[in-house]
């Protein structure tokens, strides 16, 4: 059974409440930040920590943190990343909705070290009943004066407000999420300036996300130096992973980084082996935006070692052999599943979620799901698996946001490991042309 | 008014347009579903900004209607895990039942069944949002309750309602 500090009350009753909560030990990280820390303290042992940022890109949170700019009279924001939609991902629906107050404490004792007044929980409008939670939480935060004015006699203020988004994918974005928060059109801005020099109204801002943000909390009160011992090397602390498709127990799972993948497809303590009694063909373990590997690739790098759920052994081998851990997305699937097929689901579905800002990403998802579609439906033609690759090759590195990269990645290595099975498709009488 | 003015004195001043996303939200739950030109014109009236921003607005994210809809818009995901785990069949099963395709209304202005995009429930796949409810594994049989109970109720759902069904 590996460390949790996360979800390790899921199964309380009546954790949502501030009261049952705080019978477990909650708000103790907002007292000792407060009454015994110095804003730069706290910057430190997150530093220390080796905390990354949890919605997909693993940057480095302390250093996220002493990016922030600090001009004299300027106010400085806290936004949180609750805009979850990468397919694959909903680790922080099930922590908003279970344990809201351990989001609302994370914001609190991260808004105080980053001297921040008010801060905005950005969450997708799909998730509007878990705006309610997190809204009921909030109430009660500030009714027990954790929240407001003069937050536990400190003389420190916090308001925090939650925003609905609209729908809209790319609003996970940092600088999209931005813009919509501002209620505008969720186009990402070119950078720099960076959200720290300049994020929501033009003024310094820190965009973490949920999962991000609920990690301060056991760092501030075990201490950078302790947290930075569990898991492997750079992937330290314990990350949620939500694990759906042909396993048999889909879920979020909290685990200590480091965890052999083998034991997290296979234990009954997490995914409980593939459904049906069938075979693993595939993983797409870090949510839609990163390279889907065959069965036997996820398992064990080019060197023969078992990979772990880590930053750095999920992505050994580079695109060619690996993959990521990104948002922690892992989707599986077993032998009878159609990999053009699903490719075809995950262009559509970064076409449907192109801003439509570049004109590479804005054709080129449109291009790739209609030449993916006639593929998977058996009408492609010879040339069109070249033709896929080189639409993706020409939409990677050549847009304003990563959605560009992300829409391209699974169709290189779907295309990659598994052409076999696009040129199955491909109808006889065109093969002979 | 008093939920929209709550909603502005979250921003800094002047920053008003910020409540733009949450107040359409309110407005699509209060005018029918949807937003047609004098709603947007009202809400850009409230916000003291142009009738154009709100309608670039409205129609950049997938969640403002802009045409008409029935009082139950069924929104089926299927986006890979959904896919992997069947989500063809729901929308196939739900379109044969009402007899519609997608983005079509059933003829009593009940459903309106709509494809959609990930709503972060793939370990619950199959799944539905109705308004502010996920309908999670769904099967037949409970997708026929489903129904059948939003038909009994005979009431519009909105993402902004309190009596939320969710089912993690």
């Amino acid at each position: 059974m590996g460390k949790k500090l996360l979800i390790h009350n899921e199964h309380v009753a009546n954790i949502h409440t501030l009261e049952v909560y705080k019978q477990h030990g909650g708000y103790a990280s907002v007292e000792k930040a407060i009454k015994t820390m110095t804003p730069e303290a706290i910057v430190e042992e997150v530093k220390k920590s080796g905390l990354r940022g949890r919605g997909g890109a693993g940057f480095p949170t302390g250093m996220k943190w002493s990016f922030l700019a600090k001009p004299e009279g300027v106010p400085r924001y806290l936004v949180c990343n609750a805009d979850e939609s990468e397919p694959g991902t909903f680790k922080d629906r099930y922590l908003m909705e279970k344990i809201p107050h351990a989001l609302v404490e994370g914001m609190i004792t991260s808004s105080f070290a980053l001297g921040v007044h008010t801060a905005y929980i950005y969450i997708r409008g799909e998730y509007f009943y878990v705006s309610r939670i997190l809204e009921k939480a909030i109430e009660e935060a500030y009714a027990a004066g954790f929240l407001g004015k003069n937050i536990l006699g400190s003389g420190y203020d916090l308001d925090l407000y939650v925003q609905v988004g609209g729908g809209a994918y790319i609003c996970g974005e940092e600088t999209a999420l931005l813009e919509s928060l501002e209620g505008k059109r969720g186009n990402p801005r070119i950078k720099p300036p960076f959200p720290a020099i300049a994020g929501l109204y033009g003024c310094p801002t820190v965009v973490n996300n949920v999962e991000t943000i609920a990690a301060v909390v056991p760092i501030v009160m075990m201490g950078g130096d302790e947290y930075a011992k569990i898991g492997i090397g750079r992937s330290t602390g314990t990350k949620l992973i939500s694990a759906s498709g042909h396993i048999n127990k889909p879920g979020v799972y909290e685990i200590e980084l480091g965890l052999p993948v083998e034991e997290f497809v296979y234990s009954e303590e997490y995914c409980g082996g593939i459904w049906k009694g069938k075979k693993m063909k595939a993983c797409i373990p870090g949510g839609s935006s990163v390279p889907i590997i065959p069965a036997e690739m996820l398992l064990k790098t080019a060197a023969g070692e078992p990979r772990l759920m880590t930053y750095e052994s999920l992505s050994d081998g580079g695109f060619a052999g690996g993959s990521m851990l990104g948002s922690g997305g892992f989707m599986v699937y077993d032998e009878d599943t159609s990999i053009p097929m699903n490719l075809y689901t995950l262009n559509r579905f970064y076409h449907h979620e192109s801003c439509g800002q570049c004109s590479p990403c804005r054709e080129g998802t449109g291009w790739m799901e209609k030449v993916a579609h006639r593929l998977a439906e058996g009408h492609g033609k010879p040339t069109d698996i070249d033709l896929l690759w080189d639409i993706q090759k020409r939409i990677e590195g050549n847009t304003i946001c990563p959605l560009g990269d992300a829409s391209a990645w699974p169709v290189a290595s779907a295309i990659r490991h598994f052409r076999h099975e696009f040129e199955a498709l491909i109808p006889k009488k065109e093969v002979a042309h | 008014m008093a939920t929209v003015n709550k909603i502005i004195s979250r921003y800094p001043e002047g920053k008003h347009k910020s409540a733009l996303l949450p107040i359409l939200h309110i407005a699509q739950a209060e005018f029918d579903g949807w937003l047609s030109a004098e709603t947007m014109a009202y809400v850009a009236s409230i916000l003291k900004i142009q009738s154009v921003e709100v309608y670039e607005v409205a129609s950049f994210y997938s969640m403002y209607n802009l045409k008409p809809v029935g009082k139950c818009l069924l929104e089926v995901c299927r986006t890979s895990s959904c896919w992997a785990r069947g989500a063809d069949d729901v929308v196939n099963y739900i379109g044969k039942k009402l007899n519609i395709k997608p983005g079509e209304t059933s003829k009593d202005g009940m459903f309106t069944l709509k494809t959609v995009e990930c709503l972060g429930s793939c370990g619950t796949a199959p799944m539905m949002q109705v308004g502010a409810s996920f309908h999670e594994n769904l099967t037949p049989e409970k997708i026929d309750s489903i129904l059948n109970n939003y038909k009994a109720e005979g009431k519009r759902r909105s993402y902004t309602d309190m009596d939320y069904k969710n089912t993690l």
